[in-house]
């Protein structure tokens, strides 16, 4: 009797032993590989590739398994799909990536039900942490860039008047708000908001541009998804000569992706923009982080804070697996252990608010320049520390509920 | 000068520009389906790999932009040939959903091809000096690189049109597309035809590509997000017709660019506007045959 009850002890010591022993968890990675945005899906796959590819053995005795899904065009619907096979065909324990605010808003509904955590590398809608407790954002709100840049253009850039303009889907209308609400705030006046047509396809800008230029701001604030209409929206500013017309050309730093920089030529000199990374950034994670991406990917290929945010959504995944040592099976656990995480990256110091799981980090104020090697780069003019998604803060529209 | 006279100018010249891209890509779909009632949704691709050309030899090669562009409207219209030959061809009598099937697909490849050999992010063109900058008229500057699209729309018309009007090919392809029995019975040979001006629909297309990397960059979706565009200016003109095609590039292109000027807010609404008005009061579009 006496042997057999060791016997069981033992046992039970090694099944317990054993569930905490190497985990194979498996992430599920949603982001644009097809389609006008398919280069959105680029950044953010190769900077996931490229974290876990170094930093494997971080999370030694566990692996992780990565398996990729094309969120398609930016509506929502395809991403819901795929997602949701993700979490019942595949059993993936972590779902990851989200280029767009659509995306993961018709998602949040499934991810509650499933309680599978939900980790964005983009998707900027002030409002979309609100919508489930499984979702956790690295990248940013539209919040971050639009609201301080709002008093800076004001107070630094010396616009007093500025008209607005926004590709029309709901970061758009999230970034303009935010913008308008920190510009007036400051004393600014807004003279008027032109929605730009859908973010499927680019469109011709030049008439938007040209009643614009007619009506004399003295900026012009234009969101735009980072992927063909950046490049668009600098040409027509370009070619209109609205720059020397004294108007300036300021946004979030979607309008200056840097992996599409060097293609704008002259006409983006000059912009200026509020964001939380540039290639130029200076910090040892950042030169790092560029070698590593360089030397993986050539160096023609660059990090844009697409892939800067994704390479600490990786980080903050694998430290909250240490951390759980491997037991991802309790989705709100994991989120738990995500929570108030801090970790050092490309965008620097940066931080996931255990209240709104919203990330909290450093915004500049860049100005695009030509550097003394001929390429184009950005210069700081400025750096806010540590900004909150003031939407959440100031609790305005859907962001309060 | 008063100011909406001034507006007024302004919406002219920047929709008589964009015109000039639509009709100069467009016609040539317009044609081939006229001609032989084959719908083909790969024209856009075709303009697409246009585009490709002028990036590779103005960036790689150092060629310039306007050799480049009539480069890739020569080599562009020459490979449709072989398409035309090895595959079209044997559609002709096919039924619609059967061409679309095998064209949309082709556009499909020429995407993915696309992206294989030049990534997904949007490609650029370096300008030659004389198209940068632009020309100040005293009330107003206007960007040279559109008044260029302009010129060249004006050009490329005339030659059509004389070609069309004037020559006697152009009355042979008049001919087929009005009455294509008739034509082949006098002893036309349609087949040939159409391959000719296949050829030029798609070398067209191509110029129309390589023109249209200033206008809104060009990556791999080209190939599709720009062909309702071309598909709405065919419809509204009517098949096969250059005048019909011309029209409804003119009436698109000013009325979608003064409706952004104006009446911003409503932005991309107008041009979906007018293609409903106008095929509900002429189903055919402006010179197509009801």
């Amino acid at each position: 009797m006496k042997m057999l009850t060791w016997a069981g002890a033992a046992a039970l010591a090694l099944a317990v032993g054993g569930t905490a022993q190497a985990e194979n968890i498996k992430i599920g990675v949603v982001a644009p590989f097809t389609g006008a945005n398919a280069d959105l899906g680029q950044q953010i796959d190769k900077a996931f590739d490229l974290y876990v590819k170094l930093h494997a053995k971080d999370i030694a005795p566990h692996t992780v398994q990565i398996v990729k899904r094309d969120e398609g065009p930016p509506t929502g619907a395809n991403a819901k799909t795929v997602a949701t096979e993700l979490i019942t065909n595949d059993k993936v324990q972590i779902l990851a990536g989200f280029a767009f605010s659509p995306s993961a808003i018709a998602l949040a509904p499934v991810v509650t039900q499933a309680k599978v955590p939900m980790v964005i590398a983009n998707a900027g809608t002030a409002w979309i942490t609100n919508l489930s407790p499984y979702i956790v954002r690295l990248s940013f709100s539209m919040w971050h860039h639009g609201y301080p840049m709002g008093a800076y253009a004001y107070d630094k850039i010396g616009c007093k008047t500025a008209a607005l303009a926004y590709t029309d889907f709901p970061p758009g209308k999230d970034s303009t708000e935010a913008f308008k609400t920190g510009f007036e705030k400051a004393g600014g006046k807004v003279t008027e908001s032109i929605p730009l047509g859908s973010p499927v396809q680019v469109p011709d800008f030049t008439p938007f541009f040209q009643r614009i230029k007619d009506s004399k701001p003295d900026c012009m604030y234009v969101f735009i998804p980072s992927g063909a209409h950046a490049t668009g929206v600098t040409k027509a500013y370009g070619e209109l000569g609205m720059r020397k017309a004294g108007i300036k050309l300021i946004g979030p730093m979607d309008l200056i992706p840097d992996n599409k920089l060097q293609d704008m030529g002259d006409a983006a000199i000059g912009t200026i923009v509020m964001g939380n990374y540039a290639v130029d950034l200076d910090n040892a994670e950042n030169k790092a982080f560029n070698e590593a991406w360089h030397k993986e990917y050539g160096k023609d290929s660059y990090p844009d804070f697409m892939a800067a945010a994704s390479w600490d959504t990786m980080h903050a995944i694998f430290d909250a697996i240490k951390k759980v040592n491997g037991n991802v099976s309790d989705g709100a656990k994991f989120v738990d252990a995500m929570k108030g995480w801090t970790g050092k990256g490309p965008r620097g110091t940066v931080m996931i608010d255990a209240n709104t799981r919203d990330i909290v980090q450093d915004e500049h104020a860049m100005e695009v320049i030509r550097k003394p090697d001929g390429k184009l780069g950005v210069k700081v003019l400025g750096t806010i520390k540590a900004v909150k998604d003031e939407c959440k803060e100031l609790k305005i529209g859907r962001c309060g509920s | 000068m008063p100011q909406f006279a001034i507006i007024a100018v302004s919406i002219l010249f920047d929709g008589l520009a964009y015109a000039m891209f639509l009709f100069i890509t467009s016609v040539g779909l317009s044609v081939t389906m006229g001609l032989m009632g084959f719908v083909n949704l790969a024209h856009g691709a075709f303009a697409m790999a246009g585009g490709y050309i002028v990036v590779s030899l103005t960036r790689d090669l150092g060629i310039g932009f306007a050799p480049s562009l009539a480069i890739a409207a020569v080599s562009v219209g020459a490979v449709s040939v072989v398409f035309e030959r090895g595959l079209y061809r044997r559609l002709y009598k096919a039924t619609d959903l059967e061409q679309v099937l095998l064209t949309i697909g082709l556009a499909f490849m020429a995407i993915a091809t696309a992206t294989y050999l030049y990534g997904p992010i949007p490609k650029s063109v370096p300008l030659p000096p004389w198209l940068q900058g632009d020309i100040s008229l005293g009330f107003r500057a206007f960007p040279t690189y559109r008044a260029f699209l302009i010129v060249l729309g004006l050009v490329l018309i005339s030659v059509l049109w004389y070609g069309f009007e004037k020559t006697n090919i152009g009355a042979k392809i008049r001919a087929a597309v009005d009455n294509r029995r008739m034509a082949e019975s006098v002893g036309i040979n349609v087949d040939l035809l159409f391959t000719l001006t296949f050829a030029l629909g798609s070398g067209l297309a191509a110029l129309g590509g390589g023109l249209a990397i200033q206008l809104f960059g060009l990556s791999p979706s080209f190939a599709v997000l720009y062909l309702v565009l071309f598909l709405i200016v065919v419809a509204v003109g009517g098949l096969g017709s250059l005048k019909g095609t011309l029209l409804a590039a003119l009436v698109i292109g000013i009325i979608d660019t003064g409706g952004k000027y104006l009446y911003a807010e409503a932005g991309g609404f107008f041009i979906y506007a007018i293609t409903v008005i106008v095929l509900l009061i002429k189903p055919a579009g402006f010179y197509g045959r009801e």
